[in-house]
């Protein structure tokens, strides 16, 4: 058990060392400053400006900035719905896998650009591998529309007076070419070199030692396995995502894909604090996330740890603890972690199945996606903390009777407006999709008998599950849900692109008319958002707001589950 | 909105060139490199070919098992139980899993067997077995096979794999491995 231990510090001692001299990398990306990686990638990108035909000089306003995000977004959406209801018949599809019907190609391609990842079919019978490829290239331009407008709002943030906030192409190119594709490109090499397949042969059929004849599904496995972790985007290539055996072969390689899905968000904290010139402020926000992290962490291992007492009544041993959906070369402990970093972050992939969890296990894992901002996802998981900080700010504000101001500009009604909208519109998402969704089963069960994997509250949990995943851009399931009907596909395919454009909206307009307003230097009746005061402040309002949406359902989900079990 | 357009379409398809077609190759070329050219572990025993990862089933009493399998180690459609832990339905078929374990494995102590035996793992081809899950397994195999126990026991620290570097991670028992080296033993 120690050694199990040992290995999820190692995971995150791993993800600290490499995250602080790539935040400074990130930010010296974005500043245009001379990085090392120059000489390659300066010719790559000006081939994509000239190819794409875009100005990479020309400075843009907020409103230029998301209407430039909004058009890519829309046509990613046409070309992935012509790729996935039509690539039965298109080229590389070895295993004859069927086109997609619409309801299903809508949530999977609106899943994949909204960097949710949430899959409602199966990778092995439900995709050809031109459909594999198409979301492997959501997986890298989703993430990169996600960590430049980051960018946008990192360089809105900075003391000075400006409508001017950078060119959008500009920090898309550079954030596909010089962030995501070289660490995506190591990773794969370290994921092929440990196991992981990369193929484009269909299945293969083997006879096994018993003498029994079965098929074996492979396919370019570790070129997609490695974006999707860093990406986080989490999609699986097989139905069982990273606890499947050529998916994630063995622990070297969970713990490679484990940071390689951390590094983003981590770093991201400190390239704000080297854009803005504010390590110290970059310091707290690390510490508000980590100690959330934390949180939500350690009961889940030690839930784990224990066991199922259902089981335990039996009369068994449970020396590795609860292991139904677990694998033996991860373990518990290993598979607690991976649970929570993946629901905090926003990757959904999963190397456990989350639906066998233990039910406290499962309501951290609800819990780190309705805050969905420590770490949260690439680029959008600071989005959110900003919403809480801007709502921590006004508050501290109004208790000490001072104007509130956050990085030196005024905060006033309007911005107070639209972040209290974000911050509720998440709640109000997961709520009414799982209201919806409960009324519809409770009133008939006998129609929608196939939804539900369990009886029970742990029903009620896997609703739940689905919409806080829908509405966290996580993608990671209840998987027992059935979850390829009409109804599903599509609440959850709206949930999902009102959480993903909203949520980007809002921040970028808060900071955007921050930008535009007076700067007002510091002075000794500033109220400081450096100290461990302030983030003690941060940290209460993200508690206080999430209790207050969600304490209900989850007494009516996990907590009640857990009740009736112990 | 119409300056953004045209734009956005000619930088999706420059971005589909260059993560479909050039990073895609770079990692397919380096794959060649591996010492699976890309295919996945491969064992080959007897002319006869096994993914090393991809665990199997085991029925017969001369093998050590494998875990339970929400799929019946069907590596083309690979999936858990997704079985909630209070489920009814669930507790019943692993109680029966308990009482049909041990009926082919008499003389052993309910308390010891370990819970991965009776549980399905989450893709449901899991190639490990935790080590007291395989030594619980060897007065069976050993009586089938008429093979002697301590010997047996050899065979499986043989073929125990230990935690990366002796620190970090679980100690477990590749059920194909250790079956192939059993085949052996004769």
């Amino acid at each position: 058990m120690n050694t199990e231990i040992f290995g999820v510090i190692l995971m995150y001692a791993l993800v600290i060392v490499i995250a602080i001299p790539l935040g400074r990398y990130i930010g010296k990306v974005f500043s245009n400053e001379k990085t090392w990686l120059d000489g390659l990638f300066n010719p790559v990108d000006k081939a994509f400006y000239k190819l794409a035909g875009v100005d990479s000089a020309k400075e843009m306003n907020w409103k230029q900035h998301l209407l430039s995000l909004l058009s890519i977004n829309l046509f990613w959406f046409l070309l992935g719905m012509f790729v996935l209801m039509n690539m039965g018949w298109l080229p590389l599809n070895p295993d004859s896998n069927p086109s997609m019907g619409a309801d299903l190609a809508f949530n999977t391609v609106t899943s994949f650009i909204c960097n949710t990842n949430l899959q409602h079919y199966s990778g092995e019978t439900g995709m050809s591998y031109l459909g594999q490829l198409i979301l492997m290239l959501f997986q890298f331009i989703s993430a990169a529309s996600g960590i430049s407008i980051a960018a946008v709002l990192f360089i809105a943030m900075k003391e000075k007076t400006t409508t001017r906030l950078g060119n959008s192409y500009f920090l898309f190119i550079r954030t596909c070419t010089r962030i995501l594709f070289p660490i995506a490109l190591v990773t794969a090499i370290l994921l092929l070199f440990n196991g992981t397949p990369m193929t484009f042969g269909g299945k293969d059929t083997i006879t096994n030692l018993q003498g029994d004849t079965v098929q074996v599904s492979r396919g370019p496995v570790a070129a997609f396995v490695s974006i999707k972790h860093l990406g986080t985007n989490g999609g699986g290539f097989f139905g069982p995502n990273s606890a499947h055996p050529l998916e994630n072969p063995n622990y070297t390689t969970n713990i490679i894909e484990m940071v390689a899905q951390m590094i983003i968000p981590v770093a991201l904290v400190f390239a704000l604090g080297y854009i803005l010139k504010r390590r110290r402020f970059a310091w707290i926000v690390y510490g508000v996330m980590t100690v959330g992290f934390l949180i939500l962490t350690i009961p889940t291992i030690i839930s784990e740890v224990n066991g199922n007492p259902a089981i335990a009544r039996m009369g068994i041993g449970q020396p590795s603890g609860n292991m139904e959906g677990k694998e033996v070369r991860f373990g518990p402990v290993a598979s607690a972690y991976w649970s929570i970093a993946t629901t905090v972050i926003s990757t959904g992939s999963v190397n456990a199945m989350h639906d066998s969890f233990m039910p406290l296990s499962g309501m951290n894992q609800l819990l780190g996606m309705m805050v969905n901002c420590f770490y949260g996802g690439v680029g959008v998981g600071f989005m959110n903390f900003y919403i809480f900080t801007i709502l921590a700010v006004f508050i501290s504000g109004l208790m000490v009777g001072r104007t509130p101001e956050f990085m030196g500009k005024k905060i006033e009604a309007r911005e107070m407006k639209i972040a209290m909208i974000i911050a509720l519109l998440h709640p109000l998402l997961i709520l009414t999709g799982t209201g919806i969704a409960s009324h519809l089963y409770a009133g008939n069960p006998e129609a929608y008998a196939g939804w539900l994997n369990n009886p029970g509250y742990h029903g009620f949990s896997e609703m739940l599950y689905e919409f806080t995943s829908s509405s966290a851009n996580n993608g990671s399931g209840f998987e027992g849900l059935g979850d390829n009907t009409p109804f599903w596909n599509i609440a959850c395919g709206i949930v999902m692109l009102m959480a993903r454009y909203l949520p980007i909206i809002g921040p970028i307009a808060i900071a955007g008319s921050l930008a535009a307003k007076k700067y007002i230097p510091e002075s000794a009746g500033t109220l400081k958002t450096d100290t461990l005061t302030f983030g003690l402040m941060i940290f209460a309002v993200i508690a206080i707001v999430a209790a207050l949406s969600f304490f209900p359902a989850l007494a009516l989900g996990p907590i009640a589950a857990y009740f009736s079990l112990y | 909105m119409k300056e953004h357009i045209l734009p956005a379409i000619r930088l999706t398809l420059v971005c589909l060139v260059f993560f479909c077609g050039i990073y895609t190759l770079i990692v397919l070329g380096i794959a060649q490199l591996t010492n699976s050219k890309g295919k996945g572990e491969i064992i080959i025993e007897n002319g006869k070919k096994y993914y090393a990862n991809v665990g199997q089933k085991f029925t017969n009493d001369e093998y050590f098992r494998s875990r339970p399998s929400a799929v019946d180690y069907n590596a083309a459609g690979a999936a858990g139980s997704n079985k909630g832990p209070a489920n009814p339905d669930y507790l019943k078929t692993v109680r029966q899993r308990i009482d049909t374990f041990l009926i082919h494995n008499p003389g052993i102590d309910k308390a010891d067997i370990p819970s991965d035996l009776v549980t399905a793992s989450g893709a449901g081809l899991d190639p490990h077995i935790s080590v007291q899950g395989a030594s619980i397994q060897v007065k069976r195999v050993a009586h089938v096979r008429g093979i002697s126990e301590s010997q047996l026991q050899q065979l499986v620290a043989q073929n125990t794999e230990k935690p990366l570097l002796g620190l970090f991670g679980t100690e477990r028992v590749n059920v194909l491995r250790l079956n192939i080296a059993l085949d052996k033993l004769k």
